[in-house]
């Protein structure tokens, strides 16, 4: 690629320079939970803690790919009366703070009813460097969005599993701004994952197939032990359901450093 | 190729698709690969059709109603679909997706229900093959639905709760495709509409296109006539519609009506009538149209009838009325009941709530002299009594 690198994929080449890379921790916070207000403080205390890229997930009433804990998460940020002009302003309140890049999770649908533009527009201006759509399909994304999104110089992320053929990963790799999410097992998020056999079978096939995008490994990550199993193969590790049971709300500094502590 | 069938990718103009996760890709693509040759396969056919005839009942009277077409003045056919087997037209759909189930090699069945007869149809044919059947029921809709959610343990059926969101159909569906994602090897999902990804919207309808196959031959045997002038029908997710209209899409000749349910009203908060009041969004995996906030957070519909209280409509339906192929009239909850007291009282048939619609719709509609008129009535009303108990 020789465009310019944008943040995200200066992490990953950056730390790839290094002489002892890093597996990189990412974490997953809803916007809005446990409170209204929340959301600054998770990010700067995320940023204190050294994580290395965080995902700030947009709070959805039907979130298909989600098990129940960023489910209920989600719920009570909206019960709360998060949306997504109250995101966009509290990230740009302490955008400048944060070390890390910022990754805006959720559903297509959120951003089709924002206006892809506006989305697009308001995501950017708020220090947004990239997406995660789940449900957003590839060829529709080729199609619809990519070129409204790249006007903003914003990519989408996409996720691959063991069932994904060679050829679509290979197409996805090329699609995705700056990682492929690997989901090891076929589950949604929240169920603790096995990385055993059959998944290191996968990550051979993966490696066989000399993918540009580095691999980051999220779904069932929760502690330190599937942290280390998962960034064996992967570049980094996308810690959410875990993050999200830890985070009590009575008070977040602490909570936040006795996670980040307990997984590295 | 028909306009108004899907292209390649489960597009119907703008509306259809697949719009789910990379995990539920791999379920999605088999069906997709795999369904239009195992139902076009000469034995799938016999089984299937020899099931809807000695189990459900089938072909069902294209009866003449002397009273409503008195009334009207136009020539109104009630296609009997209250007469299958359970009662309404959704087991042509479970018959036909069980037995594609079958052929796919899956030993358990997963269905989403709201009222519960989705859920009594997907029983039902699993207690038939045998198989394990497991009906994903919001935790609110069990409460209120008791006598189905009987009915199907009595046949076998586990019903899970669900309890995410508003706990009621749209999150039963949302659990039934979390649960199909990790148990796809084993699993199939039967859908009990024309919703969701591509290609359920296709599959359903061509199991219900039974009905307008049969609206088809009974016309011209009994009445002279190739195609009817106009065909109505009740919309929830759009399927006996789908089925009703799925033989004349492409003649023009023939006018497309669907019922919604408006619940207590357009103008109120209170109701289901996508099709007026939705806009294009993504829901349960299909783009179509979609009752939802200015931020895209699905709206808890409202109508009496548990069958059309859902958030949605199916993309081919959407396609429709934006092409103004079809036309839509909204029904409130008093039509609807007033609608089904007087087709118990004239012509002696008690209809579901949801096809009572379709039967209110004809007060807001003009007809030309002479006019022939099939209304599609979807279901019975012996899983209604309670609300019509109210107004006796
Ligand atoms: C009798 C009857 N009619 C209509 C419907 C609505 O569904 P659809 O629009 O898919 O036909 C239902 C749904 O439960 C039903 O039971």
């Amino acid at each position: 690629m020789n465009k310019q690198q944008n943040k995200l994929q200066a992490l990953f080449s950056n730390n790839k320079k290094e002489e002892n890379p890093k597996a990189l921790l990412s974490i997953f916070a809803t916007a809005g939970y446990p409170h209204k207000e929340s959301l600054p403080t998770v990010l700067q205390e995320l940023s204190k803690a050294g994580v290395d890229f965080v995902e700030v997930g947009m709070p959805y009433s039907d979130p298909l790919a989600d098990g129940p804990t960023i489910q209920k998460a989600g719920e009570k940020a909206l019960a709360n009366g998060m949306d997504l002009p109250l995101l966009f302003q509290q990230l740009k309140s302490v955008r400048s703070e944060l070390n890390f890049p910022v990754i805006l999770m959720g559903y297509f649908n959120q951003a089709l009813q924002y206006g892809l533009e506006k989305f697009a527009k308001d995501s950017k201006e708020a220090g947004v460097d990239s997406y995660i759509l789940p449900d957003l399909p590839a060829l529709y994304y080729e199609e619809k969005v990519k070129a409204v999104f790249d006007a903003y110089d914003l990519g989408v992320n996409f996720l691959i599993t063991p069932e994904s053929p060679d050829e679509r990963i290979k197409y996805l790799d090329q699609l995705s701004a700056g990682f492929l999410y690997v989901v090891a097992n076929p589950i949604i998020t929240g169920q603790r994952a096995d990385f055993g056999e059959k998944e290191s079978a996968f990550f051979d096939r993966l490696k066989g197939l000399n993918l540009e995008s580095p691999l980051v490994a999220g779904f069932g990550i929760s502690d330190r032990e599937t942290f280390a199993a998962a960034t064996k193969d992967c570049s980094g590790g996308i810690i959410g359901s875990a993050f999200i049971r830890a985070l009590k709300g009575d008070n977040i500094p602490e909570e936040i450093s006795d996670f980040i502590s307990s997984i590295r | 190729m028909s306009q108004y069938k899907t292209n390649e990718e489960g597009f119907y103009g703008d509306f259809g698709g697949a719009f789910v996760p990379e995990m539920l890709y791999p379920n999605v693509k088999e069906l997709r690969n795999n369904w239009q040759e195992l139902v076009e396969e000469p034995a799938f056919q016999k089984e299937f059709q020899k099931l809807l005839r000695d189990y459900v009942g089938r072909p069902t009277p294209l009866y003449y109603s002397k009273n409503l077409s008195a009334r009207y003045g136009a020539k109104i056919l009630l296609k009997r679909e209250d007469l299958n087997h359970t009662g309404a037209h959704k087991i042509n759909n479970t018959i036909g997706q069980i037995l594609l189930a079958k052929r796919l090699g899956k030993k358990r069945i997963i269905a989403e229900t709201g009222a519960g007869q989705q859920g009594v149809a997907t029983a039902t044919v699993c207690a038939l093959m045998g198989m394990e059947c497991v009906v994903h029921m919001g935790e609110l809709d069990i409460a209120r639905q008791a006598p189905n959610v009987a009915r199907m343990k009595m046949m076998g059926a586990k019903v899970l709760p669900a309890k995410s969101g508003s706990r009621t159909l749209k999150d039963a569906t949302n659990e039934a495709i979390r649960d199909w994602i990790p148990n796809r090897k084993d699993t199939h999902y039967i859908i009990g509409s024309v919703v969701g990804p591509h290609p359920y919207p296709s599959m359903v309808a061509y199991f219900q296109a039974v009905i307008s196959e049969e609206i088809k031959w009974q016309l011209q045997r009994d009445f002279g006539r190739e195609h009817p002038d106009t065909v109505l029908a009740c919309v929830g997710g759009g399927s006996n519609a789908a089925g009703a209209f799925y033989h004349f899409l492409d003649d023009e000749k023939v006018r497309l009506v669907m019922a919604e349910a408006a619940g207590k009203g357009l103008d109120t908060d209170e109701t289901a009538a996508t099709g007026h009041l939705g806009r294009a969004g993504v829901l349960h995996g299909s783009l179509s149209l979609v009752m939802q906030d200015e931020q895209g957070q699905i709206i808890e519909p409202w109508s009496i009838s548990a069958g059309l209280d859902y958030p949605g409509i199916g993309p081919m339906h959407a396609h429709l009325l934006k092409s103004g192929r079809a036309t839509s009239y909204a029904v409130t909850d008093n039509e609807a009941i007033e609608a089904a007291l007087d087709l118990a009282k004239t012509e002696g048939i008690i209809p579901a709530l949801e096809s009572a619609h379709a039967l209110a719709a004809l007060n807001q509609m003009a007809f030309r002299k002479d006019e022939l008129l099939v209304l599609n009535l979807s279901g019975r009303g012996d899983k209604d009594m309670e609300a019509y108990m109210r107004f006796l």
